[in-house]
């Protein structure tokens, strides 16, 4: 069956089964390979995208079952001109990632957060992100990001 | 996964009626079906997705209660139950992570009543009514052992009515991968006595600790609690915890959620 959404502002189109997940049909369907699937169990969260706003899991959606959503991706994520977003500029200034495997959904879920919550607290950031697993890091200079793409500086964290 | 057919229908008597072909399932957030399907513990022919009814979403305040939609996501009782039952929205608000509670459901929850979930300590200790497509049934006729429940097959729990406590609270010790209860217990207090649910603990699923709730009924302090003892018997032991030390979680955390209420 053909499924269409609208991607990063763009309607597009890719068959599916009845079992093709949101990850594949961005994947394998449109070729976003931005999103990645780290643990295919729902436990890791490098396959966040928002689906009408809200981040999900996109190994554990089926594309069928949100025919129709506004979805978005990494690929959206970047300002018009091509230049990074805040949180992307944010990650990259405190070393937020490092083998970048986690990084897309770290993105997704920390840009969802701050619309949520702009100015969140440290314990805020740790909570939001408990579903997005990074083995590289260790967190410290992921949550030092989100709190700098908050606007918040250096002193609101807690010492390494 | 094996293949299936993906229906989407938008009422309740649609998915009923979809839920009678050999095969169906339904499919609420999918956060614990689609897992286990990947597992291959679970290969039904069609998925009857709950999510395109309307009728089922959403929470209201009634002379009966708190009634919640069976496909209302963890998110929304999160933020809208918190008004008029905030001990439920605290639950909510603890069960996985954000993208977990976007997506999974009460309905799901309740369905599946995994013996780590949160919702069934919820609905036992309020005396929730589950209402399903056929019928109502009582919180205490509800839970019927581990992924057992009163559900027949292709019954379908459109919404369930949390009565409103005078106090309430949830304290969660939460197995720090699966973010699952090791233990959880729901206090809640109301005019005509104290309930007390535990979830995480025994071999039979969730179940009430009928003498807390009785030395709680008299005096509601977690000093009324200090003679009690739970016994081992009958809990869960894995690498995460012996049945003794369930069994000492339980009194603790009943003493720090009566604190909390
Ligand atoms: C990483 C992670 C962490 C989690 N942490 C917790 C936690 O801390 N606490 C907790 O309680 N849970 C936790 N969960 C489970 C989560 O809450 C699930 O959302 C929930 O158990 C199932 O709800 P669902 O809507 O996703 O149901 P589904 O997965 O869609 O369905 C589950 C079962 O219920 C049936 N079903 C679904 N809806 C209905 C209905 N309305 N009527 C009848 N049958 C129905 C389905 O056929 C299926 O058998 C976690 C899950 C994940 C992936
Ligand atoms: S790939 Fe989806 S949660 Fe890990
Ligand atoms: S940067 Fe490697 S997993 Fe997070």
């Amino acid at each position: 069956m053909k499924v269409t959404m609208t991607v990063n502002g763009k309607a597009m189109s890719a068959e599916t089964e009845g079992r093709t997940l949101l990850s594949s049909f961005l994947r394998d369907g449109l070729g976003l390979t931005g999103t990645h699937v780290g643990c295919d169990t729902t436990q890791c969260g490098a396959c966040v995208v928002h689906v009408d706003g809200k981040p999900v899991k996109s190994c554990t959606v089926l594309a069928q079952d949100v025919a129709g959503a506004e979805v978005r991706t990494i690929e959206g994520m970047a300002n018009k001109d091509g230049s990074l977003s805040v949180i992307q500029q944010a990650f990259q200034d405190h070393h937020g990632l490092q083998c970048g495997f986690c990084t897309p959904g770290m993105v997704m879920s920390s840009a969802a957060l701050l619309a949520e919550n702009p100015t969140p607290t440290e314990a805020e950031v740790r909570a939001y992100l408990e579903g997005n697993i990074c083995r590289c890091t260790g967190y410290h200079n992921i949550v030092k990001a989100v709190m700098a793409a908050s606007g918040q500086g250096e002193q609101q964290l807690a010492a390494e | 996964m094996h293949n299936f057919e993906l229906v989407k229908p938008s009422t309740v008597q649609d998915a009923v009626a979809a839920l009678a072909a050999e095969g169906a399932q339904a499919l609420s957030g999918g956060q614990t079906l689609l897992p286990s399907m990947k597992q291959r513990l679970a290969a039904p022919d069609v998925l009857v997705s709950l999510t395109g009814i309307a009728e089922m979403r959403g929470i209201c305040l009634s002379d009966r209660g708190l009634a919640i939609g069976g496909a209302t996501t963890h998110a929304t009782i999160a933020t809208e139950a918190r008004a008029h039952y905030p001990a439920l929205a605290d639950q909510a608000s603890h069960i996985g992570d954000p993208a977990v509670r976007n997506r999974g459901t009460i309905g799901g929850s309740l369905a599946n009543n995994d013996p780590s979930a949160c919702y069934p300590s919820a609905a036992l200790a309020s005396g929730a009514t589950i209402v399903t497509n056929q019928r109502e049934i009582a919180a205490d006729d509800y839970f019927q052992g581990m992924f057992t429940t009163a559900l027949d097959e292709g019954e379908i729990i459109t919404s369930v009515i949390f009565p409103i406590p005078e106090k309430a609270a949830y304290v969660k010790f939460a197995q720090p991968a699966s973010r699952f209860a090791l233990v959880g217990v729901f206090v809640a207090k109301y005019p005509q006595g104290v309930r007390v649910a535990v979830t995480g603990a025994s071999e039979e699923g969730v179940f009430r600790w009928a003498e807390a709730e009785a030395a709680l009924s008299s005096n509601f302090s977690a000093t009324a609690l200090e003679g009690l003892s739970v016994p081992a018997e009958g809990m869960i032991a894995d690498l995460h915890g012996s049945k003794d030390y369930r069994a000492a979680l339980v009194k603790v955390l009943t003493g720090r959620a009566v604190t909390a209420a």
